[in-house]
Order: C-alpha cells, then structure tokens, then sequence
C-alpha cells in the first residue's frame, strides 16, 4: 500500500465526550469486523477500563475504508489513554499519528480536557480537525459549541460533522473528513529504519509485543534491530498489524505504517514508551525527538492486611510490572504494617487502578498508607535526597531546606461557581497565573499548585464545589523551595510510622486536629483510655482520647441459643482479627486511610 | 441403668402483640391455629429421634413467645406428652414464663396440676409509662393483680424479669422499679439490658434518633446499683443477668452455662446432646410443614469449639470455671490451652483464680463479651 493511501490518527476528547464510541463506530463503518467481533467497545478491552469508563493504555486498530472516490484506504487509529496520570504516554501516541478527531460534546462544549489535549495535538504538529457528537441530545447546541471551537481554540468548526456516535449519525461523513483531513505519511522507506515505540503489552508466550509508528525505513522477519535509549539489540521474530482485537502478522512493515514487532523480549523495561527502534546493522543517525524516561509522581507504601501474603502480594506487584513499565516498587518495612512495599505511581488514578488490580485480579486486602509526592531534602553537608517515605526524613538539624513539586493546572469552571473554586485553590496554597474568560459565563483559571495539595482529593473538592460543572488538567512544572514538616501520629504514646506525612508548615495544626479527631471514629474503643496525639518534632500539636469502654450488655439468652450468642462474640474476635496491633492498641486498616479523607466535610 | 440428666425447652410463639424491643418471631395466632401447634409439637416430642429411657429430666422450661397466652390445656397436653417419653426426676424444676394481662381462667389451677412449679413473669418496669413505651401490654397494676393471683395459687418458686437501659430510664428511677419489685419478694429476679436489634420498632425509632438511650455512664450506675440493692436484700447474683435467693437459682439457666444435655421443641429452639448441636428452624410455616425435622444450625462441636464453650458459658456464672471440670471433659489442662487469657485477665483485674475455680470480677462481668471473645480462636 502506497503512503498516500494510509491515514494514521486518533481521536482526542474530553472524558465521556464519546471518543470511544466513535472509535467503535469507524472500525463498524469500515467492515472489517462482524457483528459477532464487535465487543461492546472494541479499543477498551480491559474489564476495569470499561468500568471506569476511560482507557487505560493506548492501543490501536487497522481499518480498511472504501471511501466515496473508490479508492481503499488504511486507517490505523491509535487510542490515546484520557487521563492527566498519563500524560506522557499521550504524547508518544500522538506522535505516532498525523492527525488528530477533535471530538467535543455538543451540550457541554469544550473542557479544560479538550483544550489540553488539543494543545498537546497542536504541539505535535498535528492536523486536528473537529466533530461535533451527541447532537441527539435535547440540550444539544452544535452551532454554540462550533463557534466556541473557533473562537478558543481557533480552528475552523463551521462545517464540523454534526455526529451522534451513540446512533451511528453522521458517521460516514467523519470517513470521508479523515481521507481529505488527515496529510498522509511521507516517511522514507530507503532510509534506515526509525520507528518510534508508543505502546507494549507482556505476552508470556511471545514475550513483549512491541507497538510502532515506522517513521522511515523497514522492518520484516529477521532484521537486527537496536533500541536507542536502553542500547539493547534483538533479532525480530514476528512483524505484523492491529486488527480488531488481535495480532495480525505479515511479511514487513514499510514508513507510514502502524504495527507491531516480536524479539522475544523478556523484559518491558527494555521497550520504553517514546523510544526510537531502528537498524542493529545500519542504525539512523539520531533518535526521535521528544523521549524521557517517566518518573512516579505519587508514591505510597502498600502492605498485605495478613502478613502471611506477603510473598503474595510481590508475586502480584511482578506480575503488574510485565505489563506497567511505569509502576516501580521496593521492600520496607514498617513497624506498624510489618513488610511491605514503597510504590510509585504516575498518579492518583494510577494508584487507585494498581490498588484494585491487586485486590481484585489477585485477590489481596491491602493496607495502603497515605500517598505522598517526591520531595527533595536539601541537606546542610551539602547533599540532596529524593524523599518517597516520610520515615525517612533526616533530623530537622540536618536539613537546610526543602523543595516540594509544583504542578500547572487549568480549570475551566462556569462563573457561577468561580468563587468556590477560586477558594478552593486559594486553601491548596494555590497561585493564580490566569484567568480568561471564555465564554461570558465560562472562565478558564489557571494556577500553579504544590502536587501534595492536589493528590488526595482536589478533584473531588472540585466537581463538590462547582457541583460537577468544573473540570481540571494538570501538568508538572518544577520543584519550588517549601516549609514543610513532618507530622507524626502517636496512638497510646506510641509512634506509627505508617500515618506519618509531610505537610506545609502552616496547615499542620489544622491537618493534625483532623487526623487525630479521624483516628477517634476509626479506632474501637478498648478496656483502656487510649490517647491520640499528633505531634511536629516531637512536640505534640493535637490530642484526642478514645474513651475506655466500661460496660457491655446483659442479653437475654433465649432458650439457650448458644450459636446466636457465639455469633456475636464472633462478631467481636472478627473485627479484631482485621486489625492491626500497635503496642497494645488493635487499629483497622481503615485508619491508615483516614487521612486522605480529612476533606471531606466540604 | 444410671439415667443421664436431661433439661427441656419447649417454645410457645404467640404473643397478643410484639413489643417494641422483641426481634423474635411471634404471632398473634388465633385458637385454632394454637391447637395445631399443640399437633406439631406433640407430634415432635413422639418422634424426637433419642430414646427417652436413657435420660431422667431434671428441668424443663416452656418459654416463649407467651406461654400464658395460650390455653392452658395445651401446656398440660404438653407436659403429659414428655412425661410419656422421659421419666422425671422427683424433683424436677419446671418453669414456665408468663406475662400479665394473659391469663385465662383457671389456668394457674392446671399448671400447677400439670407439674408447673416455678413461674417467670415477664413484668419489664413498674412505671405505666415506660411500659407503654415498650409496647407491654399490660400496666403495673395488671402486674401486682397477676402476682399476686399467683402467689394465692400457691406457687412457692416466681422469678420477675426487670428490663434497664429503657430509653429515659435514670438509675434512680429503675430503682424505684426494683423496690417495688422487692417489696413483693420474689424468689428469683432477672435483669436484662434493652438491646436495640435491627427488625424492631425500637430500631427504626433509634435510627431516626427517635430513641433516648441511657447513656453508658449511667447505665452502668445502674447495674452498680442493681447490684448492691439486691445483694444487701438477700439476693444473690449467680450469672450475669440473674439473681436469686439462697437455693431458688434456675436450675434450667444453669444447665445452659454448664453445657448439660438440653432438648428444644418448637421453631427455632435450641438441642445439645453430648457436643452435638442443633436447632430447629426459625420460620413457623416450615416448622409446621415438618415439625422437628428441618433444622437451621446441626453440627458436632469439634474439641476446640467445646473448649471454648466452656469458658464462655461457664463464665458467665458467678461460680465460673473449674479447672478440675476441665480436665475431666478434655484431658487436658485449662492453662495449656488458655493459661496466656486467663493470666492477662487476672492480670487485669477481670478475672479471679481461687484454687481450681476461675470467675470473673464485677469489673470483668461489666466487660463479659470482650474478655470472652478472647477464648475465640
């Protein structure tokens, strides 16, 4: 197939804008599926990716399309992950494309989403061209939204498919659009090979399957091929294209194309995300542009609620890394929790997806400590530390300063609700760096906001405040000089390392009266007081007491029921067996948690 | 042949109406329907697959439900059926539970002809207005008038039961209850705490905050003050909840704590024979289908689950534990298999060991189901 008759692309959008559907409904249109083949959504086929209702990680699909001149054309749509957590595995799957669907619901218009997504698109030098879906709708406003589309983002919106995805309208319209739209590939196949890696998935049997975009050059059966950033050479056992749900493989893949390679590769770690592939024997000159090694944002420890899974829980955490380059993790361990593991994350949602995999794939109860970011110790001999574990942290007297993350974050919100957001960001320690409006009644706000004070439950605060009109993008920008401490959590005057966190100076009191008024509800009273103290270098800040509890009931025993008596007393032992002891204190594993729900009283 | 002792339970489920607080099953049950269930209990104490002649009952017990309730030719008939299959010691306890304002005429004359030699009234407060608030049915008034009909009857063994913790309820005002109760001197007194169980109206009160719950301190004032009035009136606390005059403890409780053998007729009543435990079904429409034969909970207590019945039932009792009981049931020594407890609730000041008996402290009492759930494996 020539390069002018391929069109490799992907649809950007807001969550729940339709970007799915719309997806499903091109690979339909384009009849290479049956109906039988045709899951429900073909891209997102992982069962916690459809409950969740985002995609995960991207993946992509090769159509045949007969358009309206005659000709056959190849799509390959690439699908891109929708979430902030994954920003960089976005751009890889943009730069594999060379256009982009702008889909933008035609209710609610554009999304602090859409515009990052389409900037992203612009930078990347895409062609974006854009759809207006969900025109069904009875609170559509396709003519308001096309004129949003020029104004703010400014590309040309008039003549804009007006599409339902949902019933299959104006479908045939977006085929066309993606024929005439999207510039087709100009690589140079007599050049050495260049591809550039956007995706890979673990097989057990094949070992890492790898997905790219050949830039320039070849590649078939055989060849020697070299990855740039980790050096490290395979010879390739399988070439082959994305069909609807599976592997197709052929003889070779030329520039322009989409597809994927086998070398019987062990380890994902050699395969990164954005890196170049090229020729063992004549290698490209230099490496695509654009790749860096991702880093976890969020780290947090994770420990089995029955220290006997321990090795459990590594098997797992092994098995999750196969297919998850960017989920890192080291033994520790903590007096309270006993073993377990320091994680890092590319973010909140990733965490949380890890979190449920392990409970729900492999059937583990964890205990999770609180989520914090890196932090970097400036020491006074002159050292720097990155800090992942609050349990770490020097002795006051050996710290010069402190550098926390610091994020730029855009939030579109409607100016009903400006204020309370405004507010919101403001209690973040947030600082303004803009505020354009949109629309007349649409503003977008932009603030540069510590990472630590976004992680826990900012995006919840958000969609409570703005009840659910606001919507919010972030990106990292730098480390920044902070005052932070380090607060302490004592429960019966004894110190529990797993409910330590950093905090900003000024919001420890506040953040310890909390915490300890939380552990209050969570920790079941005992024959004995228990104080509850929080505490900054060793100088506590914040009590509470958990009453002694001074008397039980005298039930009745009916008839000699033994077994309702011994349920209960069950009961009791049961609680107990799901905690956790510190010194003599049992502590449900709830209570590790609390402090990330502290918020959420707003 | 040596008889084994034996106690029985026989469960009566009518009530003229359910209190506020009760989440068992009752029914209001119209005559016709009660002489069916006098059919089916009948019919499972014929069939009741042990051999009568190896036991000898020392106790039985018909509870309800209201016993009362029902007429008092059925509790005959039901006791003349168990005479049938079991002999009976000479002087076997048999008790019966009634509740004011159910009577029936001549009924005291039949239970007692029948056997009845201990009555448990059901009487909950001396105060009309907490009453009402229980959802009793009956007043003071109906109480003392029903006592006393009893004591004329000649009844020499009557147990009152005493409900604390009702909503509004002050220590001071439960005790004018208990004095009234004590001017009447009864042989045995019962005091039971109001549990707010799911199912009940009471529940749905508390869930709405309806409900004006005594709080912990002054519930245990109360039972402090329980405590003291009757032990310096003459009455001792022998478990728990009971309190009696020197020899009129219930025998049939005792049994329970003790883990002798017991047989439970009627839905939802309780068996254990040697360690085997069963109990009826609950639901009286599959009771009445085959009486007896479906059960709810039927199994062989492994050693460890008899153990651990050991002490929380026996140590429920004021007597407690013993060591040499123990060892006779399980060949093994009480400390190898809870000696870390039981010093830890010494230690504690729950629990007292004096020679081979170990019994908890009012302290431990107050406390029981906590320091119990530690037998729990």
């Amino acid at each position: 197939m020539q390069q002018d008759h391929i069109r490799n692309f992907c649809i950007i959008a807001h969550i729940d804008h339709g970007k799915s559907t719309l997806a499903d409904r091109i690979i339909e249109k384009t009849g290479l599926l049956t109906e039988r083949e045709m899951q429900e959504q073909v891209l997102d086929n992982m069962e916690l990716e459809r409950e969740r209702g985002i995609t995960i990680k991207s993946q992509a699909v090769r159509t045949v399309y007969q358009a309206k001149n005659g000709e056959e054309y190849i799509f390959n749509l690439i699908d891109t992950p929708g979430h902030v957590d994954f920003n960089y595995e976005v751009s890889r799957a943009l730069a594999a494309c060379d256009g982009a669907i702008l889909i933008v619901d035609a209710a609610q218009g554009i999304e602090a989403q859409t515009l990052a997504n389409v900037y992203l698109a612009l930078d990347h030098d895409l062609d974006v061209f854009p759809v207006i879906n969900k025109i069904d709708l009875p609170s559509a406003e396709p003519e308001r939204v096309a004129q949003e589309i020029e104004d703010v983002i400014g590309i040309e919106a008039m003549d804009a498919p007006r599409i339902s995805a949902k019933n299959g309208i104006g479908i045939e319209e977006v085929l066309e659009e993606i024929v005439h739209k999207i510039p087709a590939p100009s690589g140079d196949v007599n050049k050495p090979l260049k591809a550039l890696i956007f995706d890979s998935l673990y097989d057990p049997y094949r070992g890492v399957i790898v997905f790219m975009r050949i830039m320039d050059g070849s590649i078939k059966k055989g060849d020697k091929v070299r990855f740039m950033a980790t050096g490290s050479e395979n010879e390739v056992v399988e070439v082959g294209y994305f069909g609807a749900g599976r592997f197709i493989p052929c003889d070779s893949l030329e520039a322009g194309m989409v597809g994927y390679f086998t070398a019987s590769i062990k380890d994902l770690k050699e395969t990164r995300v954005g890196d170049t592939v090229t020729s063992a024997v004549t290698p490209c000159e230099e490496a695509l542009p654009g790749y860096r090694k991702v880093n976890s944002m969020v780290y947090c420890g994770i420990y089995p609620a029955d220290s006997a899974r321990y090795p459990d829980l590594r098997d797992a955490l092994e098995k999750l890394q196969l297919n998850d380059a960017s989920l890192t993790f080291e033994p520790e361990t903590s007096a309270a929790l006993g073993f377990g593991f320091r994680c890092g994350f590319l973010g909140l949602l990733h965490l949380d997806i890890i979190q449920e995999r392990l409970e729900r794939e492999y059937d583990l109860d964890l205990v999770t400590t609180a989520p914090g970011v890196v932090y970097k110790v400036f020491k006074t001999d002159g050292t720097e530390m990155d800090l992942t574990n609050p349990a770490n942290l020097p002795d006051p007297s050996e710290i010069e300063h402190m550098e926390e993350p610091i994020v730029s974050a855009e939030i579109m919100v409607n100016t009903e609700y400006l204020g309370a957001i405004i507010g919101l960001c403001q209690e973040r320690r947030g600082i303004q760096t803009g505020m354009d409006y949109i629309e007349t009644t649409r503003v977008l706000l932009k603030y540069d906001l510590p990472l630590n004070e976004i992680i826990y439950d900012f995006f919840d605060a958000l969609k409570s405040r703005s009840r659910g009109y606001a919507s919010f993008d972030y990106e990292m920008k730098e480390y920044r000089t902070s005052e932070l401490v380090k607060l302490d959590i004592l429960i019966n005057k004894e110190y529990v390392d797993a409910l330590s966190f950093i905090v900003f100076k000024d919001s420890a009191y506040e953040r310890g009266r909390k915490m300890c008024e939380k552990l209050k509800d969570e920790i079941p009273r005992h024959l004995f007081e228990i104080p509850i103290q929080a505490a900054v270098s060793g100088k506590v800040i914040a009590r509470e007491t958990v009453r002694a509890v001074r008397k039980d009931v005298l039930a009745k025993c009916y008839g000699g029921d033994i077994s309702r008596k011994k349920k209960l007393l069950e009961k009791q032992k049961e609680g107990k067996k799901k905690m956790r002891s510190i010194g003599t204190v049992e502590v449900p594993k709830e209570a590790f948690l609390s402090v990330l729900k502290l918020d959420s009283d707003n | 042949m040596k008889k084994s002792p034996l106690s029985i339970y026989v469960h009566i489920p009518f009530c003229v109406k359910k209190c506020s607080y009760c989440d068992f099953l009752s029914l209001a049950g119209t005559e016709e329907e009660m002489e069916h269930y006098l059919t089916a209990v009948l019919r499972e104490i014929e069939e009741a697959e042990e051999s009568g002649l190896q036991y000898e009952v020392q106790t039985v017990y018909i509870g309800g439900g209201t016993p009362s309730r029902v007429p008092p030719h059925l509790i005959a008939e039901i006791m003349d059926s168990l005479r049938k299959k079991y002999t009976f010691a000479e002087n076997a306890e048999m008790s019966m539970e009634m509740n004011p304002g159910t009577m029936k005429k001549d009924a005291l004359r039949i239970y007692r002809e029948c056997g009845i030699n201990r009555l448990s009234i059901g009487c909950q407060s001396l105060n009309d207005e907490e009453l009402r608030l229980l959802g009793r049915i009956h007043t003071v008034e109906d109480f003392k008038k029903t006592y006393h009909e009893v004591r004329e009857a000649g009844f020499k063994n009557v147990s009152v039961d005493l409900m604390s913790s009702i909503p509004g309820q002050s220590a001071e005002k439960f005790r004018s209850s208990l004095e009234g109760i004590l001017a009447l001197k009864p042989e045995h007194i019962s005091v039971y705490s109001l549990i707010v169980e799911p199912g009940t109206l009471f529940y749905s009160k508390y869930e709405k905050g309806e409900l004006d719950l005594p709080s912990e301190e002054s519930v245990t004032e109360t039972d402090r003050m329980v405590r003291d009035l009757l032990s310096e009136r003459g009455y001792k606390r022998y478990e728990i909840s009971n309190y009696a005059r020197d020899g009129y403890e219930c025998r049939h409780n005792l049994v329970y704590w003790n883990r002798g053998d017991y047989r439970g007729f009627g839905p939802g009543a309780a068996s254990l024979i040697g360690d085997h435990r069963f109990t009826n079904i609950r639901s009286y429409a599959s009771y009445m289908e085959h009486p007896g034969k479906t059960r709810e909970d039927d199994f062989v207590l492994s050693v460890r689950d008899a153990m651990e019945e050991f002490m929380f039932l026996g140590l429920r009792t004021c007597e407690g534990v013993s060591a040499i009981d123990f060892y006779r049931y399980f060949g093994q020594d009480i400390t190898d298999i809870f000696g870390k407890i039981l010093e830890k609730q010494e230690r504690d000041g729950y629990l007292i060991h004096k020679g081979e008996r170990y019994s908890y402290t009012d302290e431990g009492l107050e406390v029981s189901n906590i320091l119990m759930s530690e037998y729990l494996e």
